[in-house]
This record gives structure tokens, C-alpha cells and sequence, in this order.
């Protein structure tokens, strides 16, 4: 108790030192926290945005269908298990019937995959009911990076081929009933969409699917998939967990470049101190405290000096980051690059975890930045020191 | 002088190694000190004055011989033991006064008590009475750099005698200031010595303090060449 007040006295006495070396350290400690943040914000509306649009609650799959795989697409239709199919019936569950394709957009030839959704569905947060329309051609809708590559905008028509599942070629014309925006990548890159019932009869595949989407939120534990694989929302958000883990571990690099510094200036504010204030240490000696009771104060006056940071950072931070929090980062247009859905804004998440956790981990490298040069005060010899002659 | 024995060093020897030589700074020297005594060592730059009391001290540790302050080997304590022996028994005065910067002159003669645990009022009521000791209970919230050597000086006295200790031991404390801040602190220390009966131990070549002195040891390249009384007659009266 009595080393804490004295620290405290001591760092209160030297004044603008402490309050610059607090301040480094709290600006640290909140750049990091909110690097932190985006990226956990990052990971949260990324998986937000998939379960919404495309994953739900879960994908029972038909057992030749592999994402990664469009040859696997031949062969990876087939009816519904009946279980997953009482879902369909009840509208808790959509199928997705997916087949290879190629449009001509503007002359040009480009292979896309055509998806066929139940234009009534409400499971996923696409606008399928715009598929419901009837006019010239097959309505479909696509999303805004499709229609950048493609050149295609709502109310034109385009010419569209596919295969049946007898391998023979037809086409058609399309027309684009609707131009999405959406976060979600997979569901707008190189994709068509169109009624369910339409692809169903252009590939000779009646009453068919090759994924069914449970809606999100639902009770899965007791769903029968029979044949078909079950694939949970956490395998397949798994892969943009990974991509999330992977910034995270870039951004330590980061992180620890920063710490570094402001832990240097730490050190380098602990060494000062004890080359200028050799005299006192030897007067507190004097005085009758032993080396390692001086040795354990200047180290307690690092650690609080790290203590403050936390106390001025959640000071002046806490508005901010509550600010920041609610205006979100408005992303530039390159961020669509990323591989996972984003949104125009990116909303940090503070969470206790990040907050202090991170907290603690600075203030106890500052603890020990502030230990390591005071070990040589526990080896001075007290008249050396009181001379000033200690180094 | 009381009969009671304070400090007794026994054949002491220092040496320090200088490349590959060795500098005696204390030749075999023999001291006793009772309580209440006002002594001075005295002897030219390098005769190892500021060495005896700092091994009186427990600042540093002889090379052979032994010192005994109230019945405590000092050779034989550990860092804490003589620690413990400087924070209740032995209060220090500087040449350089050696006052804590950042602290007031409140904190720092409260600085010792910090240590020996004493409880706020008790704290408080000891710092002012020493401060009013050396004239300066109105300077209490002032900080070192505010105040003048002498000032320094006295507030220095004043945190090395709050905790009543045993001996005050006092190395070169005039030689930074001038004549009338010397005589200031001089007359303090020996009234505190009456009043208080604590034991003052000078080092010091400054004959302004020589002539308060109630004994004065002659040191010369580290042996007692003199060990004399000096009569009231031959003293400056406070």
C-alpha cells in the first residue's frame, strides 16, 4: 500500500512525463481495441449477411453437389427427402435448383450458373418475388456486380442457353426483372436467378432441387436429411471465420509494430528515470527501503503508467468508440474484393473480450517493460547511486 | 555524555580494488560513539570520512573488521535487517540535501514515517512538530525547488530526526551552503541534540562546524590520528 502511494505520488509529481507516456499508451491501446473491433464487426455482419441470404439455419445438400465443383452440377439434382421437403411445404425451408448456363449479354458469351428459387419463398432475404412478373421472356433477377460485368440492366433482354438433363441445348431470351444489391457475393457473381418451377421445366428436372435452405433461426437438430448431406450454419460459415482469422493474424503484425513502439517509449521513459533519479534511489535506500523495495516502486510506476493509459483511453475513448460504433466505417468500393459480404458500412463490435482483453495484455507488457530495466537498481550499491555514479 | 554505548566499530578496514591495486580507505579503525554524543570526523578530501559513516549507516559493508550500532552487526545483515536498521535507528543528512523533487516538503519528511507504517494523524502531528523544529511548519506545502540551500538543508534535518531516531548521521551538511545558512543549521542540530538527546555524527573538513563540535576524530588516509573532547569554552554557543 505504501509503494502504491508513493508511485502514485511520484507519478503525479512528475506531471507532463506520465501524462505524455498515458497518453501514447492509450492512443495505442485504442487504435488497437478498434482495429480489433472492425474486425470482429467484420466477421459478425459477414456472417449476418450470409445466414440472411443464402446459408439460413443450415443446407441440406443433394450428395453429388459440390460448391467448388460446377461439373458436380450434372448430377447433383434429385427430390427432396421427404423430411427436408415437410419444411419446403411448411415454407420453413426453400429449394435451390442449380444448373450451368451461358448468356449472351451484348454479343459477348459468359458462363454463369442459374439458380431457381420458389419465387413466393420468404426463407432467404432475396427479392424473389420480382421472378413472379410475367412479360416477354424469362424473368430473372441478378445483382449489381453481375450487372457491372455483364452491362445488363433492369428491363433488358438478353439471350440465355443451358443444357437439360439430357445434355440438350436450348435457348431462350431473358429479361432482367430486377438489379439486387447485396452484400452477399456468392449470391450475385456469375449468378442468375429465376423461378424455381421455370429451370425445373428448361432442364427436364420436375420437382427436383440440388440444395434446400433451412430458414434462419430455425430448430435443425432433429432434421431427418436422409441421402442428403446436412450441412450446419457453422460449417458453412467456417470458411469466413477463416478469412476473418487470417486478417486477424495479418493484423497482429500490426499491432505488435505499434505496441512495440509505444512500449519502447515506455522502456526508454523507465531508463531515463532511473539514470536521472539515481541520487533518489540511493536517498530511498538511505531512508530505509531495501533495493527491491525501490526496484518494485519504479516498476509500480510503469505498471500505473499502464493503468492510466486504460483510465484516459476509456476516458476520452469510450464517446468515441460509442461515435464510431454508431457511424460505422463507410467502406471503399475495392472491399467487394474481400471474398465475404461487408455492406456499404462496417459497424465495429465492442465486446468485453476485445476490450479487456486487450487491455490487460498492454498493461501487463508495460508491467514487464517497466520490471526489466529496474533489475539493475536491485544490484546498486547505495553510496554509488547517492553519488550518482551508479551508471 | 550518557554511558550508554551507541556505536561501537571494532579494527575496521575498507578497501576498494582500483585496476589492480586496492585503495584503503579505512586503515584498522577503532570508534566508539554513546548516545547523545555531538561528534564530528574530521579530516582532509579522501581520508574516508563519508566511508565510516557510510558503513555506520549500513550503506556499505566493511571489508574486515566490525561495527556494532545498538548491538546490530551491520556486516551480519541481510538488505532487509539493515534497511530496517536505517528506517528506525539512523537518520541521514546529505552535502546535497537530497530531497525528493516531485514531493512537498510535508511529504518528504513524512516519507520516513510512510515507511515505518505510522497511521495518518500520527503522520502528520511528527511532521509538523519537526517542521517546526527547523522554523519551517509555514514552508510545509512548498516544494524543494521553491526553497532556498539553507531551507533545503533544514528540511532535511527535519525528515532525518521526525522519526526520533538513534543517530543522525551528517555528511558534509555545511558544505553547500554559506556562512549565516551554516550557522542556522549548525545551532539547529545542536539544539535539537540538547532537547531531543539524539546522537549527531559529522563528517566534515568545514571549521564552522569543527567549532560546534562536542568531540572531534581526526581521520588521515583512513586511520584515527586524534580522538579529543572539545571543552564548552573552545565551542560556538547556539
Amino acid at each position: 500500500m505504501t509503494l502504491l502511494r508513493l508511485a502514485l505520488r511520484n507519478l503525479l509529481g512528475a506531471g507532463l512525463r506520465t501524462g505524455l507516456n498515458a497518453l501514447v499508451l492509450s492512443l495505442v491501446l485504442l487504435t488497437i481495441i478498434g482495429a480489433q473491433a472492425l474486425l470482429k464487426g467484420m466477421n459478425e455482419q459477414a456472417a449476418r449477411a450470409a445466414v440472411a441470404t443464402e446459408y439460413g439455419a443450415g443446407q441440406a445438400w443433394h450428395p453429388a453437389y459440390d460448391p467448388y465443383d460446377p461439373l458436380s452440377l450434372d448430377d447433383a439434382h434429385g427430390p427432396v427427402p421427404p423430411p427436408v421437403a415437410r419444411r419446403v411445404a411448411d415454407g420453413r425451408a426453400a429449394e435451390v435448383l442449380v444448373a450451368q448456363g451461358t448468356i449472351y449479354p451484348e454479343g459477348r458469351l459468359l458462363p454463369v450458373l442459374l439458380k431457381g428459387i420458389d419465387p413466393a419463398q420468404t426463407v432467404v432475404d432475396l427479392p424473389t418475388a420480382t421472378l413472379a412478373g410475367h412479360g416477354d421472356g424469362i424473368p430473372v433477377f441478378i445483382g449489381t456486380r453481375m450487372a457491372r460485368t455483364t452491362g445488363l440492366g433492369e428491363g433488358d433482354v438478353f439471350v440465355m442457353q443451358w443444357r437439360d438433363r439430357h445434355g440438350t441445348f436450348d435457348a431462350r431470351e431473358a429479361r432482367v426483372a430486377a438489379v439486387v444489391r447485396t452484400p452477399v457475393q456468392s449470391v450475385d457473381k456469375g449468378v442468375l436467378w429465376l423461378p424455381l418451377q421455370r429451370l425445373r421445366e428448361m432442364t427436364a428436372m420436375p420437382g427436383e432441387a440440388t440444395l434446400v435452405v433451412v430458414a434462419p433461426g430455425a430448430e435443425t437438430s432433429t432434421l431427418e436429411s436422409g441421402a442428403w448431406s446436412w450441412q450446419s450454419q457453422a460449417d458453412l460459415l467456417a470458411d469466413i471465420h477463416g478469412l476473418i482469422r487470417a486478417k486477424m493474424l495479418g493484423s497482429m503484425f500490426v499491432y505488435a509494430i505499434l505496441l512495440m513502439l509505444a512500449l519502447l517509449a515506455v522502456f526508454d521513459a523507465q531508463v531515463f528515470a532511473i539514470f536521472k533519479r539515481q541520487r533518489e534511489i540511493g536517498t530511498l535506500v538511505a531512508l530505509g527501503m531495501t533495493p527491491r523495495a525501490v526496484a518494485g516502486l519504479f516498476t509500480l510506476e510503469g505498471a500505473l503508467i499502464g493503468f492510466m493509459a486504460g483510465a484516459l483511453a476509456a476516458l476520452y475513448g469510450t464517446p468515441l468508440m460509442a461515435w464510431f460504433a454508431h457511424v460505422g466505417w463507410k467502406l471503399p468500393e475495392t472491399t467487394d474484393d474481400y471474398g465475404f459480404a461487408l455492406g456499404d458500412v462496417l459497424y465495429p463490435v465492442f465486446s468485453a473480450d476485445v476490450v479487456l482483453g486487450t487491455t490487460v495484455v498492454i498493461w501487463l507488457l508495460t508491467a514487464l517493460v517497466s520490471y526489466l530495466p529496474t533489475r539493475r537498481i536491485t544490484r546498486v550499491n547505495p553510496t554509488d547511486a547517492l553519488r550518482g555514479r551508479v551508471f | 555524555m550518557s554511558e550508554e554505548r551507541l556505536i561501537t566499530i571494532d579494527d575496521l578496514v575498507k578497501t576498494y580494488p582500483m585496476g589492480e591495486t586496492e585503495i584503503v580507505a579505512l586503515d584498522h579503525v577503532s570508534l566508539t560513539f554513546d548516545r547523545g554524543e555531538f561528534a564530528g570526523i574530521v579530516g582532509p578530501s579522501g581520508s574516508g570520512k563519508t566511508t565510516l559513516l557510510n558503513i555506520v549507516g549500513t550503506l556499505d559493508a566493511p571489508t574486515s573488521g566490525s561495527v556494532t550500532v545498538l548491538g546490530r552487526r551491520v556486516e551480519q545483515l541481510d538488505h532487509g535487517q539493515a534497511a530496517e536498521l536505517r528506517n528506525r535507528e539512523v537518520g541521514f543528512i546529505f552535502q546535497t540535501f537530497n530531497l525528493l523533487p516531485v514531493y512537498t516538503v510535508f511529504e518528504n519528511v513524512e516519507f520516513p514515517l510512510l515507511l515505518l507504517g505510522l497511521a495518518a494523524d500520527e503522520r502528520k502531528r511528527r511532521v509538523m512538530q519537526a517542521l517546526e523544529w527547523v522554523g519551517l511548519a509555514d514552508r510545509a506545502r512548498s516544494r524543494p525547488n521553491q526553497l532556498s540551500g539553507g531551507q533545503c538543508q533544514r528540511v532535511a534535518i527535519s525528515r532525518a530526526v521526525v522519526k526520533e531516531p538513534a543517530v543522525v548521521l551528517a555528511d558534509e551538511p555545511t558544505a553547500n551552503l554559506d556562512a549565516e545558512n551554516s550557522h542556522n543549521i549548525l545551532q539547529t542540530m545542536t539544539r535539537l541534540n540538547a532537547e531531543l538527546g539524539t546522537t549527531f555524527v559529522f563528517s566534515t573538513h568545514d571549521e564552522k562546524v569543527i567549532n560546534y563540535l562536542h568531540r572531534k576524530i581526526v581521520l588521515d588516509d583512513g586511520r584515527v590520528a586524534a580522538d579529543d573532547p572539545v571543552p564548552p569554552e573552545a565551542r560556538s554557543q547556539p
